[in-house]
Parts: structure tokens; C-alpha cells; sequence
């Protein structure tokens, strides 16, 4: 799986990181960039997902599950990652209430990886890409490192 | 020391019952998520209805991470409501008619929310509880879990720091 996140991405990534997901096909992710430990997704606005009427705001629950998914697309765009990955934690703020009618896209970057540990930071922004709508770190497990014997991980 | 007569027990099941349905059910991501609440008196109980849907890895298969943070988010912010609107139930300050209606309370704002995965959630319902650990004029403090099959070995477990809505400037 050799991609960049300047020339798109490969279908099969999207296939496998989206598709076969069904809460993320649920939330109408879609992903618009993969590879280098970098991961964009855009999840468009939807009624469904207001989490508080009066205001038509996005709830913050679906703001988390796109930048879960981002984050952990980031880790298996790392070129050091093979495989699934899973969340250990996920801390979120959110800075202010996405613009109503707005989808929203998650930026995610893998900036470290250990043999057992990949860390994470990732944005969430509306359409004012100035004025970010959450910022998140995050930690995810490493399954397999690549070039690294099976039995060798410590 | 005066004693009144306590009310029927429909009276206070019914008013309880209406005033959690109206702010529960008035949320929609709270129905995408199939999300209902059990009441035992003041205390709630958050549950994850479950669906195909809110499977994240097909293969194992497990609940989607974001799903089950989602679910403490929101039970987090219910419980939260549900507290600071109790005496207003209980007094009748608060008119269960417009809330019936869809006027909804001011919710409170998630400032920041730390999610700890603990095990994945299995394709069946989960639960969850929120305790709200400091509640002061502006800010409260909330820990949440959620588990399946056993009380004592959580799937996740959260804390999260929320805006009061009555003091937002």
C-alpha cells in the first residue's frame, strides 16, 4: 500500500478504512487523503447528528468518532505500520460549536511511533479552516512493526 | 411540623418519566445512536441500544471506538441536565407541557472529554453511568462508564469537563 497524501490515495484504502466500517459508512466518512502517517476525512453535515436542537450544532460524540477514525487512519498511513490499529485513549477539546449546516473534515498526523505505541494529534475544522472546531491527541496500539520478526516484539 | 400526604405514585413516576423522555428524546444524534435511559429515582442509566450499525472493526466484530465514546458523551450531558433540572421537576417550576413541546433546557457544552478504552465492546447492548463529581456555576466535572456482560470489567471509561449552560459569557 504505497500512497501519498499529495496525489490522493489508493480506492482499496477507502474501501478497507471506510467502507467495510459500518458506523463510518453510517456517518458518510469519506476520505480524502491517506499515506505518510497523515489521514483527512470529511464527514458531511447531517440533521441526525444535531446534538442540541435549538442551536442545530453537531453533537460532540460525532465529532469524536470522526476523529477516532482519522487518528487511527493516521497510524496505519505511518510507513512503519502494517495492520489494525485500536484506540488506548482520545482526549478532544472543543474550542467552539461547528457552524450549523456545515460538515466537518478531521486532519490526523501519527507524529511518533514505538514498537508498541503511536501517538496522535489530530483537527477537527469547518468550512472556516482558520478557526479550528477541536483539536485531539490521541494514543493507539501498534499491531506489527514493519520489518520486524514476529516473534521479535518485546 | 406539618405532614403532607406524599403523592400517588403515578403523579411522580409519570412527571420523572416525562421530563427525562422530553430531554432525552429531543436530542436526534441521541436516537441515531439508539441511546434510551433506565430511571431508578434520581439515578440514570445510560442504554446503547444495539444495532449493526454502530460496528466500527467488522472483523472482531467490535462496537466502533467513537460510538462508544459517543455514548459516555452523551450520557455524560444527560445525567448532567437530569441533575440540575431535578429540583425544577420536583417543584413543579419546570412546565413539563413546553418541554413535551420540544423546548429543551439549555444543554451544557462539553469543554473537554478524555477517553480510556479499556476492552472492545462486544455486538450486544452496553450501559452506562455518569457521576457528576463537581458541579459548580460554571463548570462540572463528570466520570462516566460503560460495560456489557459485567458491572465490575468496563469497556471505556471517561472524564470530561462541561460549560453550565445559565453562565456562558
Amino acid at each position: 500500500m504505497s500512497t501519498d497524501a499529495e496525489s490522493g490515495f489508493d480506492p482499496a484504502v477507502s474501501d478497507d478504512l471506510i467502507l467495510r466500517l459500518p458506523q463510518a459508512r453510517a456517518l458518510g466518512l469519506q476520505i480524502r487523503a491517506f499515506g505518510a502517517g497523515r489521514a483527512e476525512i470529511h464527514m458531511p453535515f447531517a440533521a441526525q447528528l444535531v446534538g442540541d436542537p435549538e442551536t442545530g450544532v453537531i453533537h460532540g460524540g460525532a465529532v469524536s468518532t470522526l476523529m477516532d477514525t482519522c487518528g487511527g487512519a493516521s497510524v496505519m498511513a505511518h510507513p512503519q505500520v502494517e495492520g489494525h490499529t485500536a484506540t488506548i485513549s482520545l482526549r478532544i477539546d472543543y474550542l467552539r460549536a461547528a457552524t450549523p449546516g456545515q460538515g466537518i473534515t478531521a486532519r490526523a498526523e501519527c507524529h511518533h511511533v514505538t514498537r508498541s505505541v503511536a501517538f496522535v494529534r489530530a483537527v477537527a475544522l469547518d468550512e472556516d479552516e482558520d478557526r479550528p472546531v477541536a483539536m485531539a491527541t490521541g494514543t493507539f496500539t501498534v499491531p506489527q512493526m514493519r520489518g520486524d520478526a514476529p516473534e521479535g516484539a518485546a | 411540623m406539618s405532614h403532607r400526604k406524599p403523592e400517588p405514585v403515578q403523579v411522580v413516576k409519570q412527571r420523572r418519566d416525562t421530563a427525562l423522555r422530553a430531554l432525552a428524546e429531543g436530542v436526534p444524534y441521541v436516537n441515531f445512536l439508539g441511546i434510551t435511559f433506565d430511571r431508578r429515582g434520581d439515578e440514570l442509566t445510560g442504554v446503547l441500544n444495539y444495532d449493526d450499525k454502530l460496528i466500527g472493526n467488522p472483523d472482531l466484530p467490535a462496537l466502533h471506538g467513537g460510538v462508544t465514546a459517543a455514548f459516555l458523551e452523551v450520557t455524560s450531558i444527560i445525567t448532567l441536565s437530569w441533575m440540575s433540572l431535578w429540583d425544577e421537576v420536583e417543584s413543579g417550576r419546570l412546565d413539563l407541557g413546553s418541554l413535551e413541546k420540544g423546548q429543551l433546557p439549555r444543554l451544557p457544552k462539553t469543554i473537554d472529554f478524555t477517553i480510556d478504552y479499556l476492552r472492545p465492546g462486544l455486538p450486544r447492548d452496553a450501559y452506562a453511568r455518569a457521576r457528576v463529581t463537581r458541579s459548580g456555576r460554571r463548570y462540572a466535572s463528570v466520570h462516566a462508564e460503560a460495560w456489557q456482560d459485567n458491572r465490575d470489567r468496563p469497556i471505556v471509561q471517561a472524564v470530561g469537563h462541561f460549560l453550565m449552560p445559565w453562565d456562558e459569557r
